[in-house]
């Protein structure tokens, strides 16, 4: 599948129930999302907004899901994770912050050797307008179109695509990677489908201070990318050691600085914009 | 507590106590040594480690200690161990490898030193998959590097199996041992600890009680009432949405030469109280303006703006105040923001202008 997911895409939702699994739903069937079940343990039988809930994730594959979004507590995501992954689910999305990056390593782990696809944890998600939406990006800021964002952030991944959609472009695909030190897709994965996919003309990376996600995107970019690829990152007026919101956004012993990030575009012939707002213009050009 | 969680782990250290005053003293076989247990590294430097070799210098390095400033901090508790005698220093630590996603494990002959100064060519890094573990190939793999004999490899690769143990089982974000001694009788033993839970895990360690010594008090402040917020050195008080929003409007402000005084991420909620705490935090900080960038999505606009004018009217706000609001409910929220005499802007860049001007004009 490119880009991961399109109009085919069955979504279940562990923790409808909840104050995030609720709100987000609502909005992902407003988006034309097809989610087929939720999963709360022991609301077996009732219904959501028409969906049918059910105790686990074994009992939901009779609705036939291929995707699904982890919207519960971090203590308890690793278990939610393990039963999709255990039932099958070939892609999982997981939409909580805080959660401890040992159990991230752990999913993530047993995800890659069956196959399976990991977005996030801490991240809003993916979006692919005109075919589906798994996650919480805003609906109302989309337009189906040719640029494929990828972004480590969540709010400034919306402020980014509305300018885009504002300028006259539109999107294929945007994903949000995560704001976790350990996350499920990089930069480099991502790029690998974006480049791929025929709905995408040109590519947007939004990156963070913290870690080597860019540099090595960047690395990747001067070999096999081809598409044109621009750039934003957050953070070059951060002060080391500091973790600014997210857990993964922080300089440690020099590694993960904005200027090394930028340098590194800037050598593979990826522009970088000084502003949010610039990419439109660096898109146009 | 480093220490503590090695004996746990069965990682070899020296023999020693801790006491916070003299009449906690015991009878203990010399030469020792008085180590200030503080959270930061560089005490040996700052003088906060002292050697005795009878009890009249035990009982005065005790009494010039405790109480004592070391880097900036108030020493309470000093650890008293046997003094081990040192035939090599080595360096063994494992931390995460991010961009691998698995964690590290790196050694090296030059211990004693910070690893950053080492030379490359005298650093081993073995990547461990979780699905795996820690398993004997990998100790041998280091050893090996490392040269170090039968006995002394034997013991080597126990202190690793445990070190990543606990790695695993408490959550860490770094375990290290530097130095890692090499003693005159062939022993090695752990002289240094440096043990690094992950904040995201605490809540499964209760018995660990970490308060991060980097941060300031209104940080820490902040991080009880769940606000994700630093301190920065400048002027104008930022309310943002979002850690990359919040990060590309200090980035904006700071390319406009203005100077932002914090970074305080409103997260992903929608309340009013939320975002008039958000104005107490920051008014602790004395800003001279403060600019409040929204892009709303859960967090909406007409929720941030009655939270604007409620502080305002609660705290009684002097100082101008810039606000952005796009997004969710945008028309709604600057209604309101008008309707009580503050203006609001629809993008980012005019108001990160505003705010500048309003700084220069005061």
């Amino acid at each position: 599948m490119p880009s991961y997911v399109d109009e085919n895409t069955r979504v279940i939702v562990q923790g409808i129930t909840g104050h995030q699994g609720s709100f987000h739903t609502i909005q992902m069937l407003k988006f034309g999302t097809k989610v087929v079940a939720g999963v709360t343990p022991g609301k077996k039988g009732s219904k959501f907004e028409g969906i049918p809930i059910v105790n686990s994730v074994k009992e939901a594959m009779e609705y036939e899901p291929n995707a699904t979004m982890i919207a519960v507590p971090a203590p308890f995501v690793k278990d939610a994770a393990y039963e999709a992954i255990d039932a099958g689910i070939k892609l999982i999305y997981i939409l909580t912050e805080k959660v401890p990056f040992h159990d991230t390593l752990d999913i993530y782990h047993q995800a890659r050797v069956r196959g399976i696809t990991l977005i996030g944890p801490n991240g809003p998600g993916i979006t692919r307008p005109g075919y589906t939406k798994i996650g919480i990006m805003p609906n109302q800021i989309f337009r189906k179109g040719s640029v494929a964002v990828a972004s480590r952030s969540g709010t400034l991944t919306y402020e980014i695509v509305d300018a885009i959609t504002r300028n006259g472009f539109g999107e294929s695909t945007v994903i949000g990677l995560g704001g976790d030190p350990v996350v499920g897709l990089t930069f480099v994965e991502v790029l690998k489908v974006f480049e791929e996919d025929p709905d995408t003309e040109q590519i947007v990376l939004v990156g963070e201070i913290g870690g080597s996600n860019e540099e090595r995107a960047a690395e990747y970019i001067k070999k096999h990318v081809n598409k044109k690829v621009v750039a934003y990152i957050a953070g070059r007026s951060a002060p080391p050691g500091k973790r600014m919101g997210h857990a993964g956004a922080i300089i440690e012993k020099g590694v993960g600085t904005a200027e090394s990030k930028i340098k590194a575009f800037n050598d593979a012939g990826v522009k970088v914009a000084e502003y949010p707002d610039d990419i439109p213009k660096l898109l146009r050009e | 507590m480093g220490k503590e969680l090695f004996r746990e782990y069965g990682v070899p250290t020296p023999n020693g106590y801790v006491v916070e005053s003299q009449s906690d003293l015991k009878p203990v076989t010399h030469p020792v040594v008085v180590k200030s247990q503080i959270l930061l590294g560089g005490r040996g430097k700052s003088g906060g480690i002292k050697f005795a070799n009878n009890d009249e210098e035990l009982k005065n390095y005790t009494q010039q200690l405790l109480g004592s400033q070391v880097r900036g901090y108030t020493v309470t508790k000093l650890l008293i161990e046997d003094k081990i005698e040192i035939e090599k220093e080595i360096y063994v630590s494992i931390a995460l490898n991010r961009a691998e996603r698995k964690p590290i494990i790196i050694a090296s002959r030059n211990g004693g030193v910070e690893i950053e100064s080492v030379p490359e060519n005298k650093i081993i890094k073995v990547l461990i998959d979780p699905l795996l573990g820690y398993s004997p190939f990998i100790g041998r793999q280091i050893t090996e590097f490392l040269e170090l004999d039968k006995e002394k490899s034997r013991q080597f690769m126990k202190i690793v199996e445990s070190l990543y143990r606990l790695f695993k089982v408490e959550d860490c974000e770094l375990v290290e041992i530097n130095p890692l001694v090499i003693t005159k009788d062939g022993k090695i033993i752990a002289a240094d600890s440096k043990v690094i839970i992950n904040n995201d895990a605490l809540y499964r360690h209760r018995e660990i009680n970490v308060t991060d010594p980097e941060k300031t008090p209104l940080e820490i402040e902040a991080q009880e009432k769940g606000y994700a917020f630093v301190e920065l050195q400048g002027d104008i008080g930022v309310i943002a949405n979002g850690a990359g929003l919040t990060m590309a409007t200090l980035d904006a402000l700071t390319l406009h030469r203005g100077r932002p005084r914090n970074f305080l991420d409103l997260g992903g909620t929608d309340s009013v109280d939320i975002v008039v705490n958000a104005f107490d935090l920051v008014l602790k900080a004395k800003p001279v303006a403060i600019l409040v960038n929204i892009f709303g999505g859960v967090t909406k606009c007409d929720t941030v703006a009655n939270g604007i004018v409620e502080a305002k009217k609660r705290f009684n706000i002097k100082q101008p105040i810039v606000v952005r609001l796009s997004g969710v409910n945008e028309e709604e929220g600057r209604g309101i923001l008008k309707e009580n005499g503050i203006d609001a802007f629809s993008q980012m860049m005019p108001a990160i202008e505003a705010v500048v001007k309003k700084v220069g004009e005061n």
